[in-house]
């Protein structure tokens, strides 16, 4: 079926993730759809599948133009999406999985779907058991079942969100191997990607988008070198190159594989030193996620060591690194970062860790104090939920000790603008003079690349290139990001 | 020390444990779709005190089951409003109407406090209760237990076998996924909770016009909702597990009665008020030891883990938490 | 608006919410005592005489008011962490039981004064021990605290059966009215003419203070009120969870068992079975309509107790029964649930 996007606009807020979007992919196609962090093809794919709703544009199959709203209405009209998380049902088996949703009447004909869903597996070539609980399968296998189940349903266009992440290559092989079967069926395949050698491997055509507006398309082969300065954009004159002596090992993690987001973390062996700055580039959830809460002591790692100031901490908890001298800043500022119902003066106040009578007015006036150097808007008698996200940012850095060891922080510019993110920065390179080392991960290669002495580049769950800043350019970045080193 | 027939022992359990059986396999049900509904204790006095009154007034047992399934599934629907529709705690309105519930039975029963009311009578089925052992046992009982017995079966089949069943339990496990594909997933919550609720209220009848007959303060099913409630974990949310757990809470309590004439010396109350305790430390335990055993479910080896699978299940992963469909 | 205009309007309209929900019930009571077949105008004198009618009647609400205000104090802690500590229950029998072995120590000991504040702290800490199984089920073993509360209630009452037709059975004949009567000496001293102690008056009025004061003047205070809001981000902030959630358990247990001693040393002078008179379940209905909010509670604690010894009338004057009280009080809670709900659309309308 042949997929048509004219004009697509969306917007979130101020935020516009998709501007002006236009498409056209033949049947029996597969088309990759490219781009970094936050080029907005999720958010294209999620409207595609219904999903999301677009603010502007049309969408045409067969020419012709069709509305929708929410996924079951698009998989009605032939649209279906493997998400990074299928919505599936754990403790069901694999065959109540695929019968959910297709069930009519009151017998419930387990014997023919059960015959249905064996030719499909034997079809691609999948092993499935289907009396198994969905928990017990792997990643690539839930995909699997997905797969079938939405071409159960009747679906002729198969958009896949980043389906290699945290599958293993022999999976991945299947599933190649299906989509070219479906492709050569006439169905309409879209891959939204990252991961070049999947592209190059798989696709006849390719999109690739960059904040928020097609770059530009190319068939196949594919010009490499192009394809990664659309996609990153050309570099930018390189920032001076200071040259930092960094100072004693403040972390070290040795061979530390922890289960996580798609790909987890694997064999990781990284050395931080004090006074570093060091960035986690990658796509999200490559794995850079999982490193920071390690270091940090929020999860356990499965193998390895990590050591803090040369004390081995592994399988401590979180409170213990933290007098160690580990900070931790998460990305999710009200869910995990703030306490909403409380004021700025009650987060300052539960710093204190000693007595039993809280100081009111010392904390009023070191919240004050803070507030004021961190310029964050409001007073110390507001409550958190009542700023702006970017305020409550800023409140959140503002809440940090003074003189810490390691910052963790997980996205500390998110919701600034490019001024306050500057002043942000400035502020939190203070700290390094004195010998703190910072461990950032952020959406934006341009702000790894010119704030951090050194990038770690995560791909599929491993680190594939510890490098300083002096020695890389923004292209090599995204070769590695994309997979190619 | 007088013998033990066991035959009779195991046909009064049966028959002792009818409602508490109606009560926990309804709860299953409704908690099956992610609604927990605390209410029980207070809903079963007041479906029992409906149920009396309602038969006493118009001399007919039929009315009164039917009036006290209603009062059940009445409670139930307050229970699923405020919690499906208007996203309250669900714990929070439970406990207030099982309270309430208690409070309006008494109130609105006062009347017919200690009189003597219809019964339902036993109803023999022909042939089957002469089968040696198994006769007595299960086909000597009044109307109300048998369809106990059949609800265990009807439930499970309607859970495991049905597409309605499948679509319940996935609403229960996964909303956001059901809602996905396309179900209409408070229309399901709903609807189960006061199927649930029904049933419940049929404990309540069955208590009063069966059971333990009459209204009074107090009235003998005290306690009974909050031990269905336990019984609903102990039995891994499966209604076969479930009543398994009713006829074993049945059992605590009719040994009581012949414990209590093996120790004189002990007071009775204690054995009464005994079973309650020991059912919910059961339960207790069972969740200890799962919580020890975490995610082995599927592949556990050792005895313990085996016995630990059998007795345990895990609770559908959306139990308690309001799902809004945005 | 001014901040204090502001106040001002806020509570105007809480006083107006308040009015109308006090209305709707008092038209459903009054329909449902129709629909008995009551006649309602009456029903309503008899409960208002029944409170406040006599100074007599007015001292048993009082000391209906102390028990219940006390369970009240301890459970706007847990309330504020974010448990259901339905095992209060149990925790005030268990002080009971506490102090009724305390005193059966010291009753004939001639230090009736010491054994008597022995009798509080062994009520405490029967209460906070109680408690503090529940809590530890939760946080070690992640039992919901409603099903562990609620064995150990059943529990607790089992052991005070026990107890009253065991081992502290009366000389003669067990019965369920109780252990037998404590010498005049361990009473709780009580005022010349009326049967009100005001030890227990002073009690609940300092458990009052000391809760609002631990609540907005201490860290345990500002960490109970964080965890409860947002346990993740208050773990990252450095709060042990677990540690606070047990403190306000312990602090729960406390004041039941405060009130579980006071039911016995003031009120019954012996340990009978029905100790807690259902204190503790109502006293989580007085938290949940005061919103969780300590000053409040007194007020309403002071109108449910009302509720309660005006309603014993009902049945010698009317041939009600007395629960009437309790439907009240229900269907209160219940309004207020509705409440909130209408509340929050009203807010998410105006935005």
């Amino acid at each position: 079926m042949r997929v048509t996007l004219r004009d697509i606009h969306k917007h979130y807020g101020k935020v516009h993730a998709n501007d002006g979007i236009c498409m056209e992919i033949a049947s029996g196609s597969i088309q990759g759809i490219l781009g970094e962090n936050g080029a907005g093809k999720s958010t294209l794919m999620k409207i595609l599948a219904g999903y999301v709703h677009k603010t502007d544009g049309s969408i045409l199959l067969e020419d012709r133009p069709v509305e929708y709203k929410g996924t079951s209405q698009a998989t009605r009209l032939g649209i279906g999406m493997l998400y990074q998380d299928p919505l599936d049902f754990p403790p069901l088996s694999v065959l109540e999985n695929y019968m959910m949703g297709r069930l009519h009447g009151i017998a419930l004909k387990k014997a023919s779907h059960r015959r249905q869903l064996e030719s499909s597996t034997r079809y691609f070539g999948f092993h499935l058991d289907l009396d198994a609980k969905v928990r017990s399968l792997t990643v690539g296998e839930r995909q699997q079942l997905e797969i079938i189940r939405l071409l159960a349903l009747g679906v002729k266009v198969l958009i896949l969100d980043e389906p290699t992440t945290g599958i293993s290559s022999l999976q991945r092989q299947t599933l190649f191997e299906a989509l070219r079967k479906l492709a050569a069926q006439g169905k309409t395949i879209l891959l939204v990607s990252h991961k070049l050698e999947d592209v190059e491997a798989l696709c006849h055509g390719v999109t690739i988008l960059r904040q928020g507006r097609v770059m530009g398309e190319m068939r196949y082969p594919f010009d490499t070198r192009k394809l990664l300065e659309w996609m990153f954009g050309t570099p930018p004159s390189s920032p001076p190159c200071v040259d930092i002596r960094p100072g004693k090992v403040a972390l070290d993690m040795e061979k530390v594989s922890a289960p996580g987001g798609r790909a987890g973390l694997l064999e990781c062996d990284v050395v931080i030193r004090q006074g570093e700055v060091v960035g986690l580039a990658g796509l999200e959830g490559s794995g850079q996620g999982v490193f920071l809460r390690v270091a940090a002591g929020l999860k356990k790692p499965e193998k390895g060591m990590i050591r803090v100031r040369q004390r081995t901490m592994t399988g401590q908890d979180y409170h213990a690194f933290k007098d160690r001298g580990v900070t931790f800043l998460p990305t999710a500022r009200l869910e995990e970062g703030l306490i909403p119902g409380l004021t700025i003066t009650e987060h300052f106040a539960l710093k204190q860790r000693k007595g039993i009578v809280i100081p009111w007015e010392q904390s009023r006036k070191r919240a004050s104090e803070r507030i004021c150097r961190f310029r964050v808007v409001g007073r110390p008698s507001s409550k958190v939920e009542s700023l702006s996200g970017g305020n409550q940012q800023r409140l959140l850095l503002a809440l940090m000790p003074i003189d810490p060891l390691i910052l963790l922080l997980e996205h500390p510019t998110r919701g600034l603008d490019v001024e306050s993110a500057h002043w942000v920065w400035e502020q939190l390179i203070e700290y390094t003079a004195s010998g703190t080392s910072i461990v950032f991960s952020s959406a934006e290669l341009d702000e790894i690349f010119q704030v951090s002495n050194r990038i770690l580049v995560f791909y599929n769950g491993a680190v594939v290139k510890d490098v300083k800043t002096c020695d890389t350019t923004l292209g090599d970045l995204g070769q590695a990001i994309a997979g190619k080193i | 020390m007088d013998s033990l027939n066991i035959t009779i022992l195991l046909g009064s359990i049966v028959a002792g444990a009818a409602p508490i059986v109606l009560a926990a396999v309804g709860e299953t049900v409704t908690e099956k779709s992610g609604v927990i509904n605390l209410s029980l204790d207070g809903s079963i006095l007041l479906s029992a005190m409906v149920a009396f009154a309602v038969a006493y007034q118009s001399h007919n047992l039929v009315l009164g089951f039917v009036a006290g399934a209603a009062a059940g599934g009445l409670v139930a629907a307050i229970v699923g409003v405020f919690s499906v529709y208007l996203g309250q705690s669900q714990v929070a309105v439970g406990f207030v109407l099982t309270l309430t519930a208690r409070d309006l039975a008494y109130f609105f029963g006062n009347p017919y406090a200690r009189l003597y009311g219809p019964m339902v009578s036993l109803w023999p089925i022909p042939f089957l209760h002469k089968i040696p052992l198994v006769g007595p046992v299960f086909f000597q009982h009044s109307t109300p237990v048998y369809i106990s017995l059949l609800v265990i079966g009807a439930c499970w089949w309607y859970l495991y076998r049905t597409p309605s069943g499948l679509c319940l339990r996935a609403v229960g496990e996964h909303p956001q996924a059901a809602y996905a594909r396309g179900i209409n997933t408070r229309k399901i919550q709903m609807w189960h909770t006061i199927a649930g609720g029904l049933l419940v209220g049929l404990a309540g009848a069955t208590f009063a016009l069966c059971t333990k007959p009459g209204w009074g303060r107090p009235q003998g099913a005290e306690g009974t909702g909050w031990i269905a409630l336990a019984i609903v974990i102990f039995g891994g949310w499966h209604p076969v597990k479930a009543a398994l757990g009713a006829y074993l809470f049945a059992f605590l309590q009719v040994m009581g009665i012949h414990f209590q004439g093996w120790w004189p010396s002990v007071p009775a109350q204690v054995f009464q008020v005994a079973p309650f305790p020991l059912m919910i430390l059961a339960l207790v335990l069972v969740n200890v030891a799962q919580q020890g055993h975490g995610y082995t479910k599927d592949k556990a080896t050792s005895t313990l883990g085996r016995v630990v699978n059998l007795l345990s299940g895990a609770a559908p992963a959306a139990l308690g938490r309001s799902f809004r469909p945005e | 608006m001014t901040p204090l205009a502001n106040r001002i309007q806020n509570l105007k309209e809480s006083l107006g919410e308040i009015l109308f929900l006090l209305a709707g019930v008092l038209c459903l009571t009054f329909l449902l005592l129709l629909v008995a077949g009551a006649p309602p105008f009456a029903a309503f004198y008899h409960l208002f005489i029944g409170a406040l009618g006599s100074w007599s009647k007015f001292t048993q609400v009082l000391m209906a008011w102390i028990p219940l205000t006390l369970c009240a104090c301890g459970l706007v802690f847990t309330f504020r962490v974010g448990l259901w500590n339905i095992g209060v229950e149990g925790q005030v029998v268990a002080g009971a039981v506490s102090a009724t072995a305390v005193l059966r120590i010291g009753a004939e000991s001639g230090m009736p004064g010491v054994f008597l504040i022995l009798a509080f702290l062994g009520g405490m800490l029967g209460g906070g021990l109680w408690a503090v199984i529940a809590g530890f089920l939760r946080t070690r073993f992640e039992v919901n605290e409603i099903f562990a509360g609620l064995g150990l209630n059943f529990v607790a009452l089992g052991v005070t059966l026990w107890l009253i037709f065991g081992p502290w059975k009366r000389p003669g004949v067990a019965s369920m009215s109780g252990t037998e009567l404590f010498p005049p000496s361990v009473w709780l001293p009580s005022l010349p003419s009326l049967r009100l102690s005001p030890i227990g008056i002073a009690l609940a009025i300092a458990a009052l203070v000391g809760t609002g004061w631990v609540l907005t003047h201490t860290r345990l205070g500002l960490a109970l009120k964080g965890i409860g809001s947002n346990p993740k981000a208050s773990y990252l902030h450095g709060l042990k969870t677990t540690r606070f959630m047990l403190y306000a358990m312990v602090l729960a247990g406390g004041c039941a068992g405060l009130a579980g001693t006071f039911q016995v040393t003031g009120v019954y002078h012996r340990l009978i079975p029905a100790i807690s008179s259902n204190y503790g379940y109502l006293a989580l209905l007085v938290v949940m309509l005061a919103n969780y909010n300590v000053w409040v509670t007194p007020g309403i604690a002071f109108f449910f107790a009302c509720l309660n010894i005006g309603s014993i009338q009902l049945p010698m004057m009317l041939h009600l029964d007395s629960s009437l009280s309790g439907v009240i009080q229900g269907t209160l809670v219940l309004a207020v649930l509705l409440m909130q709900v209408w509340r929050k659309r009203r807010q998410t309308d105006n935005h």
